[in-house]
């Protein structure tokens, strides 16, 4: 009798501790959606390297690529061929958001199409000018524009409907200019809308803040403002935020997590858990301003209404630009 | 001085046993991706940078590792093109109009070794200029704005038109069906989608990779089916020829100039090994004006001009990535996201931030290249021998290599079934004699012309005057102008001169 309690303890404290235990990866993997190196490489670095360092996998985590659209072709994917695999976490930005607000993700798939788990960070908008530009102030700037807007011409990273071309529009838009009324010239990427910035192409570059770091210091451009709530820390302490010089003009970079929409409560639960922990693990935290990010710390529930709240923000956006019906 | 002060600085840094060992690892495994059909820079860089991660070592040796793999690529990259027609990678498609005539002449080892000469004089020249001017180019390379870069393609596309041979009706609707691949795709101008069938494989555009491998290596595979179908296989002699001093310097101002094209076209961001190849190819044939015939039958001149042009763009590519922190090719641009996951911000401060690592991969190219000339001279022969293998082994294996080249671009399956039909139609295209490098070309130059034609365009709100802007400009512009008026000249030239030249020998036929 006694060593039938003992087994029925046993048994029940077996089965507590599976149900704490309910969902374990076997093979944990982050999906990159674009080549190795690029920014959503670095995002999943952010999980794979900062899990590891934080404790938080059992298994190593691998990186693979799946680059196509900013991430169209990843979210087709996990949808069409594994939208219950809870092992693979999928790299998202701003500009896969942006991209699925206006149905470039493919005409029947939208935010409700995956399960947002959660954050690696953020980075903020920067309105940048040429070192040796008449302007020291975004308030300058802004007045110049509004005398005549296709004075100046706009260059950034992205197509029109791009997160950079966005970050111009509501730039244009707060500034009460006419986004349509702006030359804009769209480069591949970044780096190459920097090097049409430097060789006076184009006079303001709507960029990213994580971007100038090293940049800076050499100062061949100038950061009139970053499009940021409140001032950032470091070594753009100095500079401005846009809404301080007068102009709502902001736009919050997140980099983040997504599962796939059928994924099962536990693992899904899991996944949430583990990013409340790491977000508590300096070492995570570490790697997060390692790869050019400031902290944003939101998972599980909160995060998915909170993707889902952007989303809808950006379609709105969208259409008042006229980029969709 | 100070330079060379700095160039030691970095020997010692690429000098050191692990670094050392790196980069003959590098250039070893550059040369096997790049000689592999369907795995170019690109994907060798990309499929090593996770390891070099994992591995842990030192940003310095890592960016090392690398880069070696990134130049012995497009060394690589000449060998499947020259003995088999298919290239091995983006660079080399120039590499198989001539170098594969050649290996059907039974010259392979003549060419392959001149081509592995020309490489390495394209190497070493481009980064001679790169340590003697990198600063002052990388000012170059931000000056070029869209109205040059317009020029510049509309100067390669007047090169291109040397190539029409024969043929030209053909060669321009070959162009026209790279023009019209180049414009699937997100219209960056606009957003809209253009051409995409609804898939979102295709948003980013057709890619370049995808298409060369389709078109070139499938369509060889088919070819070599269909001799194997009709029991006409022409066996391929394996001379044992190698390349002679005389065949050097009959080459010499060839190498010079297309290494000077290829290192300033590499050093633009946005263009890389393709067009250097493509630009300095055209301009030979353009110089050896009426004495041309040979051109894309087995012209040592045509092998050496691309060779040197690819390597030297590589070297090129690198100064705005070290001095601005901007890739010059995508290639770069896969070494800079390397770089920042090692927590390095390349840009104008890297070389007095960090000298050991500008330096130290300056230096570990040059002996780099030095190691895969020796490298590849003696393995000349063995790769030869591939000629010798028996088709029914060859080709499975040529597919194969493809199938996962391809395949671990983008780890998705649809890129397989474009390619094959892609393949399907170049087999066709190649039966009804079309040319197939022009596609490619169209491929490439379209998407640069366009992009930059809008750019020109938007920068001046739709006024065509800014492309009549600045004296860059108009050199590519008066460039142009000659590349397509002095031929004609020349002939007029000759035709009223005295007839001591005969020219226009009945051109053969070239199937």
């Amino acid at each position: 009798m006694k060593l039938n309690i003992a087994a029925l303890m046993l048994t029940g404290g077996l089965t507590l501790a599976m149900n704490a235990m309910a969902f374990e990866p076997s093979k944990p993997e982050c999906i990159a959606p674009a080549k190795p190196g690029g920014g959503f490489d670095l995002t999943c670095r952010i999980v794979s390297n900062g899990f590891a360092e934080a404790g938080l996998l059992k298994t190593p985590m691998a990186v693979t690529f799946m680059p196509g659209g900013v991430g169209a072709v990843a979210y087709n994917h996990i949808n069409g061929v594994r939208p219950d695999d809870g092992n693979a976490l999928v790299a998202f930005s701003s500009g896969s958001l942006l991209n699925l607000a206006q149905g470039k993700f493919g005409k029947d798939l939208d935010e409700s199409n995956a399960r947002w788990v959660g954050a690696a960070g953020v980075d903020y908008g920067a309105i940048m000018v040429k070192a040796d530009a008449p302007w020291n102030t975004l308030a300058e700037l802004v007045a110049d524009i509004k005398k005549d807007p296709t004075k100046f011409v706009v260059g950034a990273g992205g197509g029109v409907g791009s997160q950079d071309w966005m970050k111009a529009a509501i730039l244009m838009k707060s500034s009460a200019v006419d986004p349509k009324s702006m030359r804009y010239v769209a480069y591949e990427g970044g780096g190459e809308a920097l090097a049409a910035l430097m060789g006076g192409h184009i006079q303001v570059y709507p960029g990213d803040a994580g971007e100038m770091q090293g940049q800076l210091e050499a100062g061949k451009v100038r950061v009139l403002a970053v499009m940021s709530p409140e001032r950032l820390e470091g070594e753009f302490a100095n500079i401005p935020t846009a809404l301080e010089q007068g102009i709502d003009a902001q736009w919050t970079i997140l980099r983040g997590f997504y599962l796939g929409p059928k994924v099962s409560d536990e693992a899904y639960q899991y996944w949430a858990d583990q990013f409340s922990k790491a977000y508590e693990s300096e070492a995570f935290m570490a790697t997060v301003a390692d790869k050019g990010l400031m902290p944003f710390k939101m998972q599980g529930a909160e995060l998915d209404s909170y993707v889902r709240e952007r989303v809808g923000y950006m379609r709105n956006l969208a259409r008042e630009a006229g980029l969709i019906q | 001085m100070e330079t060379l002060n700095f160039l030691a600085t970095g020997f010692s840094v690429a000098l050191a046993p692990l670094n050392l060992m790196l980069v003959l690892v590098g250039c070893f495994v550059g040369t096997l991706i790049g000689s592999l059909p369907g795995i170019g820079p690109i994907n060798g860089v990309a499929i090593l940078l996770p390891l070099a991660y994992a591995m842990g070592f030192p940003p310095e040796s890592a960016l090392i590792l690398l880069a070696g793999v990134y130049y012995g690529a497009e060394y690589g990259g000449r060998i499947s093109s020259i003995l088999l027609n298919v290239p091995g990678d983006a660079g080399a498609i120039m590499t198989t109009l001539d170098g594969y005539p050649m290996s059907k002449r039974g010259e392979g080892g003549r060419a392959l070794a001149l081509s592995a000469v020309s490489s390495f004089a394209g190497s070493m020249g481009a980064l001679l200029m790169m340590v003697v001017s990198a600063p002052l180019l990388s000012q170059f390379a931000i000056q070029f704005g869209p109205t040059e870069y317009v020029w510049l393609m509309v100067f390669a596309f007047t090169c291109l038109a040397t190539m029409v041979g024969s043929r030209p009706v053909k060669t321009m609707v070959g162009v026209m069906i790279g023009l019209l691949l180049a414009t699937v795709g997100v219209d960056s101008g606009t957003g809209v989608l253009r051409f995409t069938l609804g898939i979102p494989n295709f948003f980013d555009g057709v890619d370049f990779l995808v298409v060369v491998i389709g078109l070139f290596a499938i369509s060889e595979v088919l070819a070599l089916l269909e001799q194997w179908a009709r029991n006409d296989f022409v066996i391929t002699p394996v001379g044992k020829s190698f390349v002679s001093v005389a065949d050097l310097l009959a080459v010499k101002w060839v190498v010079l100039r297309s290494t000077v094209i290829g290192f300033l076209i590499g050093v633009l961001p946005g263009t890389g090994a393709s067009i250097a190849s493509a630009v300095a190819y055209g301009t030979e044939k353009r110089i050896a004006e009426g004495d041309d015939e040979q051109f894309g039958k087995g012209d040592i001149r045509g092998l050496a001009a691309p060779e040197a042009a690819n390597n030297a763009s590589a070297a090129g590519s690198m100064v705005p990535m070290l001095t601005l922190g901007i890739p010059g090719s995508g290639t770069t641009a896969i070494l800079l996201g390397a770089l920042m996951m090692f927590n390095i911000t390349p840009g104008p401060l890297l070389f007095e931030q960090q000298p050991e690592i500008a330096w130290g991969l300056i230096a570990s190219m040059f002996i780099g290249n030095i190691a895969l000339l020796v490298m590849n001279l003696p393995m000349i022969g063995l790769f030869v021998r591939l000629l010798s293998i028996r088709q029914a082994y060859l080709v499975p294996v040529i597919v194969m290599l493809t199938f996962v080249g391809i395949y671990s671009i983008h780890g998705d399956s649809f890129d397989l079934f474009f390619m094959v039909v892609l393949g399907v139609f170049g087999f066709l295209l190649r039966k009804l004699h079309f040319s197939l490098a022009p596609v490619i070309l169209g491929l490439v130059l379209g998407e640069v012309l366009e992009e930059n034609l809008r750019r020109a365009l938007s920068i001046s709100g739709g006024d065509w005057g800014i492309l009549f802007n600045g004296p860059m400009a108009y050199t590519l512009a008066g460039a142009t102008a000659a590349a397509l008026l002095v031929p004609s000249l020349w002939r007029w030239y000759k035709k009223s001169g005295p007839r001591t030249v005969v020219t226009g020998a009945p051109l053969a036929e070239d199937d």
